[in-house]
This record gives C-alpha cells, structure tokens and sequence, in this order.
C-alpha cells in the first residue's frame, strides 16, 4: 500500500507559532481527517505541502516524489479547495473557469459542467454576487475537473449549514469509489468526519498528537464518568484530561480504566480532541 | 441486503455489519454465489469508512461466511450443510447466554 503523501519531521517556525516535527502518511485510497482546533497549524502544514510556504526542515513526499522538485507535476493531480478562495470577482463563472482550466492537462470540461448543474451554480453569475456556499461548491467543481487523484480541502464545510455539509460528505464519497483517489480533509468540525474518515491525525499547537486509523482510535479511547466523590487521584493520573462539575466528572483515557460506579462510554472525535487540550491534567 | 447501523449498540460498526450479514445468510435470504457490494460501495451507502467495511468483509472471510475473488469482488461462499448447521447452533448457543444474561 503506497503512501499519495508522506510528510516527516517537517518543521516551520514564525512569530509566535511554531509547527515542530509534524509527520504523518496518507495511504491511497483512504480518506484521512485533519483535525485540531483553530490555530493548531492545520493550514500551515496544507500551504507547506502545496509549497505556498517553504519548511524550516523536514520533507514532503506527494506521489512519492519531492514536492518542490516536482511540484508542477504533483499540482496537476491535486485539487485544492482552500478555506477562502481568491478569486477575480468581477468576473462570471464561466470566464473565470477560462483563466483556469487551461493549467490543466487532464481538464474535463464535459465533468466540470456536470458538477455545475448538480450544484445549482449559474455560469454566467459574477464571482463576486456568490454566497459563501456556492464559492465552496465553485472551488469544489475545480477540484474536481481535471483528473485528480489527491484532493486536499481546508475547511471547506467551515460557515456552511449542515445540509450541505451532508451533500459534500455524499460527493466526497462518490469521488472515492475510485481507489486511486485520496481525500486529506482538514476541519474543525469533526461530526463531518466521524463515521466517514479512514484516518485522523490530530493536531495541536503545532504538534501531531495522534495519526491512526479511526476505527482503532475509537476502541482506544474510552470516556469515563463519575460522580465527585469518584475522581480519586489515582485515577485523575489515568486521565488524559477532565472535567468537573458539582454532580461528577468527564474524562479521557487512552486505555481501559477500572472502577466501581464508573460509566465507560465511546468518545466522539469531538470528545477526543477536547480532553487532549482543554481538559484540566491530572489534578491541576 | 438489509444493513441498519445503530450508534447506541455496544457493537462497534464493523461488528454490526458482519452480525447482520451473517444473518441473513443464515436466513437464506442470501444464497450462496450472490455477489457483495464492493467495500467502497458499501461504505458510501452505509455512509462509512471503507476500513470499516474492509475490515467487516475481512471477519466474514475469516469465518468462511464470504469468499473473495481477486478482481470481481466478494461472493457468498458456498454454505456446507454440516458447517452451517455447527454455526446455527453457535448462534443460538450465544444467544441464549445473551438472553441469560451470562
């Protein structure tokens, strides 16, 4: 099983932030889940693979083959939907598709018009009278038209309402009916990605916490609950994080925890990323 | 084929996948020789991850329920009598302890 990207020990630092020994690796054919709060480095990382910025250190596989190297070759077979698009927003639809599609040496114009009918986008509509929903949807219709097998989307369901953000999670599984396609999606919306994603790799203040398979992130996490008087300090030491009110507790743990009068429960992605960065620590 | 996934079952998805299928070859609603959906298929209609299902079909193969064949896909796999009787009575078996409670 090849890796479509291979990211190590990739290293950028600036201001105050710094993305510090990130690696993880996306097999083809898989959908993996970027997840972390704001802020995190998740569109860092993105631009360092789409060599908007250049890295401190560390490397970048796409295809197998170094980024920057090959970086016109890759670009042809990945579709980016970045977070806010840019575009000329004087411009209709159709002519700003007409500065675009020429970059392309796979552009499938039959496809792309496809896309536009299925998701009710006028082409004669200036860019600039387009809801943030349609210029999701716009960006996505790019993506998809020109033969790519890596889609990278930052944030693409951010401001959008649940309806639609169910009709993309539908597209994105019909684009992966084809096992040469790989999605990296990144989000802070982690309910878009808890029954679909293959992988996540979470990250936090610009480091990786985690990068697994879902299913087996799910049998590892467990959510205990407890009344106060439950919360004893050994078991607070257990507990990747936690939180109290005056009727119990919630916690995170990476293992199976005993005790009497705990309930266990199973640990939305959501719940998983909360404990690992907000939860109070072991008894702080 | 009848697939309904619950959140709330004390089965992780996978296992719910391979519970129902069994089933319903036990059932004889499917017969032996009638193909599965692909992995992928499946995982978009069931709205899942497609190691999920990967990993239900790899766990029917395993238990002889389904056979894949390289480059068409997964099959039920031909159901000996002798073989199918052992595995009702196991189902049955386990679901009395369920019901017991043991």
């Amino acid at each position: 099983m090849e890796n479509i990207l291979d990211i190590k020990n990739l290293r950028k630092e600036f201001g105050g932030f710094t993305l510090d020994n990130v690696s993880f690796a996306l097999p083809r054919g898989y959908i993996m889940g970027f997840i972390g709060p704001n802020g995190s480095g998740k569109t860092t990382t993105l631009k360092l693979i789409m060599n908007l910025m250049r890295a401190d250190a560390g490397t970048i596989e796409v295809f197998g083959q170094d980024h920057i190297r090959f970086e016109r070759e890759i670009k042809q077979r990945i579709g980016f939907v970045y977070d806010e698009p840019v575009y000329y927003e004087n411009l209709s639809i159709r002519r700003m598709t007409g500065l675009i599609s020429p970059f392309y040496a796979k552009w499938d114009q039959s496809l792309y018009e496809d896309y536009l009918r299925r998701f009710e986008l006028n082409a004669d509509q200036k860019i600039k009278t387009l809801s943030k929903g349609m210029r999701t949807k716009y960006a996505l219709a790019l993506a998809l038209s020109h033969g790519a097998e890596l889609l990278i989307m930052d944030e693409p369901t951010a401001g959008l309402d649940p309806v639609f953000r169910r009709e993309l999670l539908d597209i994105l599984l019909d684009v992966m009916q084809r096992e040469e396609n790989s999605i990296l999606f990144s989000t802070h919306i982690t309910s878009d990605l808890d029954r679909v994603a293959d992988y996540i790799t979470f990250i936090d203040r610009g480091k990786i916490v985690l990068s697994q398979d879902k299913d087996s992130l799910y049998e590892q996490y467990v959510l205990v609950k407890g009344g106060p008087e439950d919360l004893t300090d050994a078991l607070r030491r257990e507990l990747i994080g936690v939180t109290v009110s005056a009727h119990g507790f919630e916690g995170l743990a990476s293992h199976p925890v005993q005790g009497e009068g705990l309930l266990l429960d199973k640990p939305s992605l959501e719940d998983i990323m909360f404990f690992h960065t907000r939860g109070d620590r072991h008894g702080a | 084929m009848r697939i309904v996934l619950s959140n709330d079952s004390r089965l992780a998805i996978w296992e719910q996948i391979v519970e129902q299928i069994k089933d319903a070859i036990m059932k004889g609603e499917l017969s032996p020789g009638d193909p599965l959906p692909s992995i992928r298929a499946l995982a978009r209609d069931l709205r899942i991850s497609v190691i999920t299902t990967k990993r239900a079909y790899d766990e029917l193969e395993a238990e002889r329920f389904v056979e894949s064949i390289q480059g068409k896909g997964s099959f039920v796999a031909a159901q000996d009598s002798a073989m199918m009787r052992e595995k009702r009575l196991h189902t049955i078996e386990a679901k009395l302890s369920e019901a017991a409670g043991i």
